[in-house]
C-alpha cells in the first residue's frame, strides 16, 4: 500500500511538471526534430564505416574511388549531425531553465499568498531551501532527462531499425538481451528514489539548523554555545552522511550493472555476427557495424538508467517545491468583495473569538467601538497578546468568530489591499528590505516625489543621519538593516510611514528603540500625524496613554479593563496597578 | 579548491582505490576489441567455429570482471565523496562558528547559507564523478592511443593529433565556464536573498502591499539568472559537437589510411576494425567527460566559494591562537589552581570587574569611528549605566567586553587582564550579555536557558527565571520547561522573549552581566522589578545597563553618557543632572513627559 502511495505521489509529481513543461511546446517539438536529425545522421555513420571496411579486402584489393565516395558521405553527415546536436543542447536549455524559472516565479508568488500562519508555523530556512537548492537539483536532473532521454530512446529505436535492415537474427539476439538491462536499472531505482527523499529531507532539516543559528550566529558566540551547536550540527550531519552514502551509492550500481549485460549483449553479437560471417551470409564491414550498434545500443540504457535515477532524485526535489506550490493559500477574496477607498476611521470589533492553537484560549467575546479620529491605546504586561491584537486588524490572521468591521464593512469582505492601505503600520521589530534608503522609503508610495520623501524623512528626523550616510538617499543597506542601529531602523520605519500618511494608525511600540530627546522631537510629527486618524498605539510612556480616547488593559491575552484614563483610575484595577508602579520604580 | 581536496585524505584509501578499480574495470575493456580483431582475422576466414565461441568466452570473464571492478570502484567513491563532503560541512560550520563579528557582518548570512548547503552538495558530485570518471576517461582515451601503436604505428600517429586536439577543446571550454559558472551561483544567491527577506519581512510587506512588486523584484532576479544559465549552456553546448567532429574527422582519416595500408599489405581488415572501434571508444569516454567536465566545472566553482569562506580568517585569531595559548599554559602550570583566588583577592583589593583604557572603535569597512577615546573602570558588584541617542555607541562598547569586536585603540580589560590574553571561551564565560534583538532557539525552554549552564539544575533555572521577571511566562505554560520553543522563539511574545534572554544570561551566574537595551519591550513596571532583583542577587555581578530611559538607569552607581561615540558625561544622576547638558536633556524630556502629560498632552486627547 505504502509503495502504491509513494509511486501515485511520483507520478503526480511528474505530471504537474509536465504542464510546466508544457509552455515550451514549440522548443520542445524543436528539440526533437534536432534530436531525430542527429540520431540518425550519427547512426548512418557506421552503415557507411562498414561499407568502406567492405571495400578494403586485402592487399592490391582496395577500391578507392569508392572509398572516397563514401568517405565524403561521411563527413557531409559529421557536419549535419553537430550542428543539430548543437541546436538540439540550446533548446534543451532554454526549456529547462525556463521550467525552473517558472517554478521559482510561481514558488515565490505562493509565499506572498500564504496565510501568516503557514509562514509563521514553517521555518524560514526550509523553505528557502525549497525554492533554491530544490529547484536547483530538479534543473539538474530535468536538464540531464532532455539531452539524455530523447536521444537515448530515438537511439535505441534508430539502431534497431538499422539492425533489422541488415540482419534479423543477430538483431533479435541483441533484443533478447536488452530487457534484463531494463529490469536491472528499474530494480535499482525503485530502491533509490526512497534513499533520495530521505536525504533531501535530511538535507532541509540541516538547512533550517544553518539557517537558525548561523542567522543568529552572535548569540550562538556570546554563550559559547559553538561546540554544543557543531554537535547539533554533525548529529544531522552523520546522519545526512548514512542517506547520501547509500543513495548515492545504490544510484551509481545502475551504471557498472548495465554495463554488464551491454557486454553480454556485444558478445551475444560478436558470436551470432561470426557464425553469420564465416556462413557468408554478411560481410564483415556489416559485422563492424553491427558491433558498433550493439554498443551504441546499449550505451543509451545506461544513460537512461543513470537519467531515471537522476530524474527520480529531481522528482522527489520537485515535490518539495511543488507541494509549497500547492499549499492553501489565505482565504480568497469574495468576488464581490469592496474596496474600501479612503475611509474615516470607524472601526468596530463585535464578539471576537480568536486563537492560534485551537486547545488555548486567547481572545475571548472582544468588542470594541472605535469612531473616526479616536486613538486606541492599548497597555497591559509584557507579553498579553497586544500584538494578536494587530493582526487581527491588519488581518494578518483571521478571526474565528464574531467579526470586525471597518467602516460598517466586514474586513473579510473588502478587499486586503484596501484594507491595509488605509492602515500605516510601524511595528517594535524593524524590518527593512535589502536595497537603497530610497526604496524603503518609497515602499509605500512609490510614487511620491523627492520633496516629498525628503520632507517625510525629515518629520521623522531620520533625515539628518541619512545624509551623514556615504551615498545619502542611494545608500545601500544590507539585508534587514545591515549596519544601521536599531533606532535608526526604525526612524526609517516611521518616515515610511509618514509619506503615505494612510487614514488609520498601528503604531506597535513605534519609538522603543529611539533615544528619548529624538523621540520628543518625533513627537510632535507624530502628534501631527494622529490628528484626525484612527490609531491604535501600543505604548509604554504614560503620556501617550493619558491622551488615548480608549485605553484597553490586556492581560494574558484578553481585555480586562477598558476605559478612559480617568475612569479606570477610578476603578482602581489592574491599570491603576500599573500606573502606580510607573511612577514607584 | 585544492585546500578543499585536503578533506579527501580522511578517505585517502577510497580515493585511491575508486580510480585504480575504474582503470582496471576500463583494461579490460581496451582488451575487446582485440579479441573482435582475431576473431574477424582467425575464425571468420578459418571457418573456425570452437574458436568463436573460445573468443567469446574470452568477452564474457572481462565483462565480469569488469563488473566487480566497476562496483568496488562506485562504493569506494561514494564513499570518499560523501565523506568529503560531510566533511567539509563539518569544517565549514565549524569555521562560520569561528569567526569574530567582524567577518560575520562582512560575509552575510544568506551566502554563507548557500554555500553550506547548495554549494557543497554540488562539490560532492563534482568529487564522486572525478573518482570515477576523471581518471578511466583519460585512461581510456591514452589508452586506446596505446593499443593503437600496437597494431600500427603510423595509423597510431591520427591518434596522436587527435587526441591533443581534443584536450585544447575540452579544457578551452572549461576555462572559460568556470567564471561563468561563479556568475551563476552570484546570482542564485540575490535569488535566495530575496526569497529569504520575504520571509522575514512578510508582515510589512503585506501591510504596504508590496506582494505584486516584490513577485516583480524576484521574477526580474530570476530571469537575470535564467539569463546567465542559458549563456553558459549556449558555450558548453559546443563541447559534445565539436569532439564528436574532431573524432570522425580522425576516424575518416584513419579509414583512408587503414585502405592504403591494406592495400600495401601490412594491415589485416581486422586490425583496421579494431582501431576503428578504439578510435569510437575514445569518442564515447568523451562524451561521458564533456559531461562530467560541465558537473566538475559547476563543483569547482562553488568549490571556490567555499574556499573563500574557509579563507576568511578570523581578524582576532593571531592573538587568541598566539597569546592564548601561552595565556593557557600559563594558567594550566600555575594559575589554574590559583586563579581563582587571585581573581578573588585581586577583587577584594579593588582590582576592577571591567576597565577601559583609551578605547577607540573604528568598524571594518566603516568610514567614521565609532567610539572615541574612552576610559573608565567598573568594580565588582557595581551596576553601570549607558545611555545616550540613537547610533552615539552605547551597543559598541558594551561588545567590546566579551570580545565581539577588538578595540582599535586603546585597552579593555576585564578582571585586571587584558581581553586579548584570554582565551575568548574562558572570556564569555565570565560575561553575560543579552543583546538587543532576543533570539531563543528551536527546543525546549530548558534547553534554551541551559545554554547559559550546560548542568543547571531546575532550582538554578527558576531562580533566573525568577530573577528575570519571567517566572509567570513559565507558569502559564502547560508544559513549564518542557514547552516547546518555535524556530525564531515565534510563539512568544516580544515581552516574553526578552525575558527568557535575559534568564538565559543569568543562568551562567555571569560576573558581568551586560544588558543592551535589553529590557526595551519591557514595560516599566516589569523592568523596574527586574533591576531590583537583579540588584538583590545574591553574588551580585558587575550590571551594564545599555538603555534609552533614564528611570532604567537612574540608580546606577556610574552613569556614561554618549554622544556620537564620545563619553560627555559620567557620574551619578545627580552630579549629571547638575553637570551634563546632553543627560540632562535626556531626563527631561522624559521627566517632563512623566509630569506634564496633564497639562500639554492632555489638551490634545481632547
Amino acid at each position: 500500500m505504502a509503495k502504491e502511495n509513494k509511486g501515485k505521489r511520483q507520478t503526480d509529481t511528474l505530471k504537474k511538471v509536465l504542464l510546466y513543461i508544457r509552455r515550451y511546446l514549440f522548443l520542445l517539438v524543436l528539440s526533437l526534430v534536432f534530436a531525430v536529425v542527429s540520431v540518425f545522421a550519427t547512426l548512418y555513420v557506421p552503415v557507411l564505416t562498414g561499407d568502406a571496411i567492405d571495400w578494403i579486402l586485402g592487399p592490391g584489393n582496395v577500391n578507392f574511388p569508392n572509398m572516397i565516395r563514401i568517405l565524403t558521405q561521411i563527413a557531409v553527415v559529421i557536419a549535419v549531425t553537430a550542428l543539430a546536436q548543437w541546436l538540439m543542447n540550446v533548446c534543451n536549455n532554454k526549456i529547462t531553465y525556463g521550467v525552473v524559472r517558472d517554478i521559482r516565479n510561481d514558488a515565490f508568488a505562493k509565499i506572498q499568498s500564504l496565510p501568516l500562519k503557514y509562514i509563521d508555523g514553517h521555518s524560514h530556512g526550509e523553505l528557502v531551501s525549497r525554492v533554491v537548492a530544490d529547484v536547483d537539483q530538479f534543473a539538474d536532473g530535468l536538464l540531464m532527462g532532455f539531452t539524455q532521454l530523447f536521444t537515448g530512446v530515438l537511439t535505441i529505436l534508430g539502431t534497431l531499425g538499422f539492425m533489422l535492415s541488415i540482419h534479423v537474427g543477430i538483431t533479435l539476439v541483441v533484443v533478447l538481451i536488452t530487457p534484463v538491462s531494463l529490469f536491472v536499472a528499474s530494480f535499482i531505482a525503485k530502491r533509490t528514489y526512497q534513499m533520495f527523499r530521505r536525504q533531501s529531507e535530511t538535507r532541509g532539516e540541516q538547512t533550517a539548523l544553518i539557517d537558525e543559528m548561523i542567522g543568529n550566529q552572535k548569540v550562538v558566540q556570546a554563550f559559547g554555545q559553538e561546540e554544543k551547536v557543531q554537535q547539533r550540527f554533525d548529529d544531522i550531519n552523520q546522519r545526512l552522511y548514512q542517506f547520501s552514502l547509500r543513495a548515492t551509492f545504490f544510484s551509481s550500481l545502475t551504471n557498472p550493472a548495465t554495463r554488464f549485460v551491454n557486454s553480454l549483449v556485444y558478445t551475444g553479437v560478436g558470436v551470432a555476427g561470426g557464425f553469420a560471417a564465416m556462413r557468408g551470409m554478411i560481410s564483415v564491414g556489416q559485422l563492424s557495424c553491427f558491433l558498433s550498434y550493439a554498443n551504441q545500443y546499449t550505451k543509451p540504457f545506461n544513460e537512461i538508467s543513470g537519467v531515471v535515477t537522476e530524474l527520480q532524485n529531481a522528482l522527489a526535489c520537485a515535490g518539495r517545491v511543488l507541494e509549497l506550490i500547492e499549499e492553501e493559500p489565505q482565504l480568497a477574496e469574495p468576488r464581490d468583495a469592496v474596496s474600501l477607498g479612503q475611509v474615516q476611521g470607524t472601526v468596530e470589533l463585535s464578539q471576537v473569538y480568536f486563537s492560534y492553537d485551537p486547545g488555548k484560549r486567547l481572545i475571548e467575546d472582544f468588542n470594541l467601538k472605535v469612531r473616526p479620529g479616536q486613538r486606541v491605546a492599548i497597555v497591559g504586561p509584557t507579553g498579553c497578546g497586544k500584538t494578536t491584537l494587530i493582526n487581527l486588524l491588519m488581518r494578518f490572521y483571521d478571526v474565528d468568530r464574531g467579526q470586525i468591521c471597518v467602516e460598517g464593512e466586514d474586513i473579510r469582505q473588502v478587499t486586503r489591499k484596501s484594507l491595509r492601505e488605509n492602515y500605516g503600520m510601524v511595528l517594535q521589530e524593524t524590518w527593512l528590505k535589502a536595497g537603497t534608503i530610497r526604496e524603503n522609503l518609497l515602499m509605500g508610495r512609490p510614487q511620491a516625489t523627492e520633496e516629498e520623501m525628503q520632507q517625510a524623512a525629515k518629520d521623522a528626523h531620520a533625515h539628518n543621519f541619512i545624509k551623514r550616510l556615504p551615498k545619502g538617499y542611494d545608500t545601500v543597506i544590507g539585508e534587514d538593516g545591515g549596519s544601521l542601529s536599531q533606532g535608526q531602523k526604525q526612524l526609517l520605519c516611521i518616515a515610511r510611514v509618514m509619506l503615505c500618511l494612510p487614514p488609520m494608525l498601528i503604531l506597535d511600540e513605534a519609538t522603543s528603540s529611539i533615544d528619548t530627546r529624538t523621540e520628543m522631537k518625533i513627537q510632535n510629527a507624530f502628534a501631527q500625524m494622529m490628528k484626525g486618524r484612527t490609531s491604535f498605539i501600543v505604548a509604554h510612556r504614560l503620556s501617550t496613554i493619558r491622551s488615548a480616547d480608549v485605553i484597553l488593559v490586556m492581560k494574558d491575552g484578553s481585555i480586562v479593563e477598558q476605559g478612559t484614563h480617568e475612569t479606570l483610575l477610578a476603578k482602581n484595577g489592574h491599570y491603576a496597578k500599573l500606573y502606580l508602579a510607573q511612577f514607584a520604580p | 579548491m585544492r585546500k578543499l581536496l585536503v578533506y579527501l585524505k580522511y578517505y585517502k584509501k577510497e580515493s585511491v582505490l575508486a580510480p585504480l578499480f575504474k582503470m582496471l574495470e576500463a583494461s579490460f575493456e581496451l582488451l575487446v576489441p582485440l579479441v573482435v580483431a582475431a576473431m574477424i582475422d582467425v575464425g571468420i576466414p578459418n571457418r573456425d567455429g570452437s574458436y568463436i565461441l573460445k573468443v567469446s568466452g574470452i568477452m564474457v570473464a572481462l565483462g565480469v570482471i569488469g563488473l566487480v571492478c566497476s562496483i568496488t570502484a562506485q562504493f569506494f567513491s561514494a564513499k570518499a565523496a560523501v565523506g568529503f563532503a560531510t566533511k567539509l560541512r563539518h569544517s565549514l560550520f565549524a569555521h562560520v562558528q569561528s569567526l569574530s563579528f567582524s567577518e560575520l557582518d562582512e560575509i552575510g548570512t544568506s551566502t554563507l547559507i548557500t554555500r553550506m548547503t547548495s554549494d557543497i552538495n554540488q562539490v560532492q558530485s563534482g568529487v564522486n564523478l572525478v573518482l570515477r570518471l576523471f581518471l578511466r576517461s583519460p585512461f581510456i582515451v591514452f589508452g586506446a592511443m596505446v593499443m593503437a601503436f600496437t597494431i600500427d604505428v603510423q595509423a597510431a600517429l591520427i591518434f596522436v593529433v587527435a587526441i591533443p586536439l581534443l584536450s585544447v577543446v575540452v579544457f578551452g571550454i572549461m576555462l572559460v565556464s568556470i567564471p561563468l559558472y561563479k556568475k551563476v551561483q552570484e546570482r542564485l544567491d540575490r535569488v535566495l536573498g530575496i526569497t529569504r527577506e520575504n520571509l522575514t519581512g512578510v508582515r510589512v510587506i503585506r501591510a504596504f502591499h508590496r506582494e505584486d512588486a516584490e513577485s516583480e523584484r524576484f521574477a526580474s532576479g530570476n530571469r537575470e539568472l535564467t539569463a546567465m544559465q542559458n549563456f553558459v549552456g549556449r558555450i558548453t553546448a559546443f563541447m559534445n559537437p565539436v569532439t564528436y567532429v574532431i573524432v570522425n574527422g580522425a576516424l575518416i582519416w584513419l579509414l583512408y589510411t587503414g585502405a592504403i595500408r591494406v592495400d600495401q599489405g601490412i594491415l589485416t581488415q581486422g586490425e583496421v576494425i579494431a582501431l576503428v572501434n578504439y578510435m569510437s571508444q575514445i569518442l564515447v569516454e568523451l562524451i561521458k567527460l564533456a559531461n562530467l567536465i560541465i558537473t566538475v566545472t559547476k563543483a569547482v566553482a562553488c568549490g571556490k566559494r567555499i574556499q573563500s569562506v574557509l579563507e576568511v580568517e578570523n581578524s582576532q585569531k593571531q592573538s587568541v591562537g598566539t597569546e592564548c595559548a601561552g595565556a593557557a599554559d600559563a594558567a594550566g602550570e600555575k594559575g589554574a589552581p590559583g586563579e581563582k583566588d587571585a581573581a578573588g583577592i585581586d577583587a577584594k583589593d579593588g582590582v576592577c570587574a571591567v576597565e577601559f583604557r583609551h578605547v577607540s572603535l573604528t568598524y571594518r569597512n566603516a568610514g567614521d569611528t565609532s567610539l572615541k577615546d574612552i576610559s573608565f573602570k567598573a568594580r565588582p558588584g557595581e551596576t553601570i549605566g549607558i545611555i545616550g541617542g540613537t547610533g552615539s555607541g552605547k551597543s559598541s562598547l558594551v561588545h567590546l567586553i566579551p570580545r565581539f569586536y577588538d578595540a582599535t585603540e586603546g585597552q579593555v580589560l576585564v578582571e585586571g587582564r587584558d581581553v586579548k590574553e584570554y582565551a575568548v571561551s574562558d572570556l564569555r564565560e565570565k560575561v553575560g550579555i543579552v543583546l538587543q534583538k532576543a533570539v531563543l532557539f528551536e527546543g525546549t525552554i530548558r534547553e534554551n536557558l541551559k545554554w547559559g549552564k550546560a548542568d543547571a539544575s531546575d532550582e538554578e533555572l527558576m531562580e533566573a527565571l525568577a530573577t528575570a521577571q519571567a517566572s509567570e511566562v513559565i507558569a502559564n505554560k502547560e508544559n513549564g520547561l518542557e514547552e516547546e520553543v518555535a524556530q525564531g522563539g515565534k510563539n512568544f511574545s516580544g515581552g516574553q522573549r526578552q525575558r527568557l534572554t535575559i534568564a538565559r544570561a543569568l543562568v551562567k551566574k555571569p560576573k558581568i552581566l551586560i544588558l543592551d537595551d535589553s529590557a526595551s519591550a519591557l514595560d516599566y513596571a516589569t523592568d523596574a522589578r527586574l533591576r531590583q532583583s537583579i540588584r538583590e542577587m545574591e553574588e551580585k555581578p558587575a550590571v551594564f545597563i545599555v538603555s534609552q530611559r533614564t528611570s532604567s538607569i537612574r540608580y546606577a552607581d556610574q552613569i556614561l553618557v554618549l554622544d556620537d561615540g564620545a563619553v560627555v558625561g559620567m557620574g551619578t544622576h545627580e552630579t549629571l543632572l547638575e553637570r551634563c547638558e546632553v543627560y540632562r536633556e535626556i531626563y527631561q524630556s522624559q521627566y517632563q513627559e512623566d509630569a506634564q502629560t496633564g497639562g500639554a498632552e492632555n489638551g490634545k486627547g481632547e
